[in-house]
């Protein structure tokens, strides 16, 4: 049987089309995630990209007939059956849900789940202000968290609620690993194999139609604009920039805790001059940059170089880390 | 100043230690029903009472209703309790030690400088159910106290209200601007550590209160057997020597056990403020200044009063929680404010 597994890994990781998944069509695979990606998703039939997170799904894929055991940074845990009843305190968990077809299983979300539209009308919970007994009275078969500053996880395995805890993905072969993972737990693999595969795809396909123009070019991502605080090339964000071969003027500033997002000194941001920057923060618009005192001499603002990206998207590292990279290369002037 | 020891004037007809109890009991009671999980009220009076001796009901719960009870709400509402009773014994013990009305954990920077214990440890890595993260909260308690003291006898005479509460000041805003370059360290914990600067009770189960019970069980039981020494040097320190009393030890114990008092409530609940004002001075009003009513009734008093404020908490803004130590600093600062005025116009 392991030799089984084994095998079927190697031929996956050589990208052999025996996995099944990369000749999926979009319209099964994912609505969610593609309907929404620019014209470079149409460039479906480029090989899938094939990473570990591909034979990581595939091992999970082995065994997926509940009762199932699933791990995550809560520990391991027990499912009995395919959970009914889920309560998901983030909005990047919420829409990868929705991606997987769960909607039905799903009753809960926190106060940021806006995507997709059908999410609003579910039960808003505070993540931050969280009451767990507001969350029991939902009779929840399931409960996601992406933190729990306030004991959450063990209140919820006292009174036998199956729990799993996320962090923020630090990389997309972590964010896919969260998607797989919810997809076995939901009873969803095969979804959620689609879904990576899709998503790969249509990166690859971004990847390749626009690096050439984005190679070496340097930018300066906004996600804070009163304190600063910029991811680097390490963070989530700065490696999808970093698929498109940008440099981020970030990089340069020290990391000494190695949290991946240095704070930067306005000085600095003005004085290294990038090549375009994107505006990722709610009310900051090209406008509003230019006039900051001092913006208007850098290059990138006096030329018009700046790009608005959903501030939604590109802090959630669920589906639309598609759209975000699209978006991206959508701003890239074409020279 | 004081008529300490000297009479106990009965303000109220009742007994005010009966009416401190029936409080706390009623809060208690009221606590363990109140919550959005909507537990059938008349269920969870049942399943209390299943619990007393020689006494067998079926309450009618769930098995989860059940264990929503008593491995939520009922350790909780005990940890509310323990951590109540803490803070007004220590600003007691610390009024009684410092003979200064508005001594108080948190104004003294004590609650401050175990939260940066407790911080530290916290990011150099130390797990929060780790029997070390008291014991770090109190080594920074102990720091701060001690330089609070130090710097009000530079500053001048310790019977001035205001010294040793400038000092304390001073100290807690040191130790809390260190507490956020330790926190800026450590971005991954920085949410957990914000959410604990508030001061809140979580519901997380037992585990916070087998934690720090031994070590409030320990302070809490050095504060009363001194509760005749604190009578005793309300008369002045002069005149406590020359009836034998050893000062300088007495002083460091009663210290060293508030202090322990605070770190432990501290290291599970945050730095929830002003407890330590609020009780042992309505306290002083129920049942005269004799330290040896005020530091039980304080430890009482103390469990009802947050209690009553984590009601509250669980409440005002349901399904969403408030963090504790917003509703103690809504009430506690007008309070400070009367007390100030008192001791103004008493000096």
């Amino acid at each position: 049987m392991s030799r089984v597994i084994a095998t079927v890994l190697v031929l996956c990781s050589l990208g052999v089309a025996a996995c099944g998944g990369e000749d999926a069509s979009p319209t099964t695979a994912a609505p969610q995630a593609t309907t929404a990606s620019t014209g470079a998703s149409q460039a479906t039939t480029a090989s899938t990209v094939a990473t570990e997170t591909t034979a990581e799904v595939a091992t999970t894929a082995a065994d997926t007939r509940f009762p199932l055991t699933v791990a995550s940074e809560a520990g391991e845990v027990t499912l009995e059956s395919a959970p009914e009843r889920i309560v998901a305190l983030s909005a990047t968990h919420v829409e990868i849900l929705y991606a997987l077809g769960a909607a039905e299983q799903l009753v809960a979300g926190d106060l940021f789940s806006n995507y997709p539209a059908e999410a609003l009308d579910l039960v808003q919970v505070d993540s931050f202000n969280l009451s767990v007994e507001s969350v029991i009275a939902l009779d929840p078969d399931l409960v996601i968290l992406t933190f729990d500053p306030v004991g959450a996880v063990p209140a919820f395995q006292a009174v036998g609620i199956p729990t799993l805890l996320f962090e923020t993905a630090t990389t997309l072969d972590a964010a896919y690993e969260q998607m797989a993972v919810l997809g076995t737990a939901t009873g969803r693999v095969e979804e959620a194999d689609a879904l990576v595969r899709q998503m790969q795809a249509d990166i690859a396909a971004i990847v390749e139609d626009t690096r050439d123009m984005t190679a070496g070019l340097t930018y300066y991502h906004e996600s804070d604009p009163f304190s600063y605080y910029t991811p680097n090339s390490s963070s989530f964000i700065g490696q999808l920039y970093g698929l498109l071969g940008m440099d981020n003027i970030a990089d340069e500033a020290p990391d000494d805790f190695g949290s991946g997002f240095p704070q930067l000194n306005p000085e600095f941001i003005v004085a290294s001059d990038p090549d375009i920057i994107f505006l990722a923060a709610f009310g900051e618009s090209p406008e509003t940059v230019a006039a900051r005192n001092g913006w208007d001499t850098m290059t990138a603002v006096a030329e018009g170089r700046m790009a608005t990206l959903d501030p939604d998207v590109a802090s959630r590292w669920g589906p639309r880390v598609v759209d975000l990279l699209a978006a991206i290369a959508a701003a890239i002037p074409a020279s | 100043v004081t008529d300490a020891a000297v009479s106990h004037p009965r303000r109220l007809h009742l007994n005010p230690s009966f009416v401190i109890v029936v409080v706390g009991l009623a809060a208690g009671v009221a606590a363990v029903m109140v919550g959005p999980a909507g537990l059938p009220a008349r269920g969870v009076l049942l399943e209390l009472a299943d619990r007393l001796p020689f006494v067998a009901i079926d309450s009618g719960l769930s098995d989860r209703q059940a264990a929503v009870l008593w491995q939520l709400r009922v350790p909780r509402v005990a940890l509310g309790a323990m951590v109540g009773a803490s803070l007004a014994a220590a600003g007691g013990a610390y009024q009684g030690v410092f003979r200064n009305p508005l001594a108080d954990p948190y104004l003294l920077g004590v609650a401050a400088g175990a939260g940066l214990g407790a911080t530290a440890a916290i990011v150099g890595g130390v797990p929060s159910t780790s029997p070390l993260l008291p014991l770090a909260a109190f080594t920074g308690g102990a720091v701060a106290v001690v330089v609070t003291y130090a710097l009000a006898r530079l500053g001048g005479s310790l019977r001035t209200t205001g010294t040793l509460i400038l000092a304390g000041v001073a100290v807690a805003s040191f130790f809390t601007a260190a507490q956020t370059f330790a926190q800026q360290m450590a971005s991954d914990t920085v949410r957990e550590v914000f959410a604990w600067i508030l001061g809140r009770l979580t519901t997380s189960g037992w585990g916070e209160v087998t934690l720090v019970a031994p070590f409030l069980a320990v302070a809490l039981v050095v504060l009363l057997v001194h509760r005749r020494h604190l009578d005793v040097m309300a008369v002045g320190e002069t005149e406590a020597a020359s009836l034998g009393m050893h000062v300088a030890r007495v002083r460091f114990w009663i210290v060293l056990a508030a202090t322990l008092a605070t770190a432990a409530a501290v290291s599970v609940a945050g730095l929830i403020g002003f407890v330590g004002i609020i009780v042992p001075h309505t306290v002083r009003l129920m049942a005269g200044s004799s330290y040896r009513s005020i530091l039980p009734l304080s430890l009482l008093g103390g469990a009802a009063f947050l209690l009553v404020a984590d009601i509250i908490a669980r409440t005002v803004i349901a399904p969403s929680e408030l963090p504790i130590g917003v509703i103690t600093a809504f009430v506690g600062a007008p309070f400070f404010a009367v007390i100030l005025a008192r001791s103004g116009r008493s000096e």
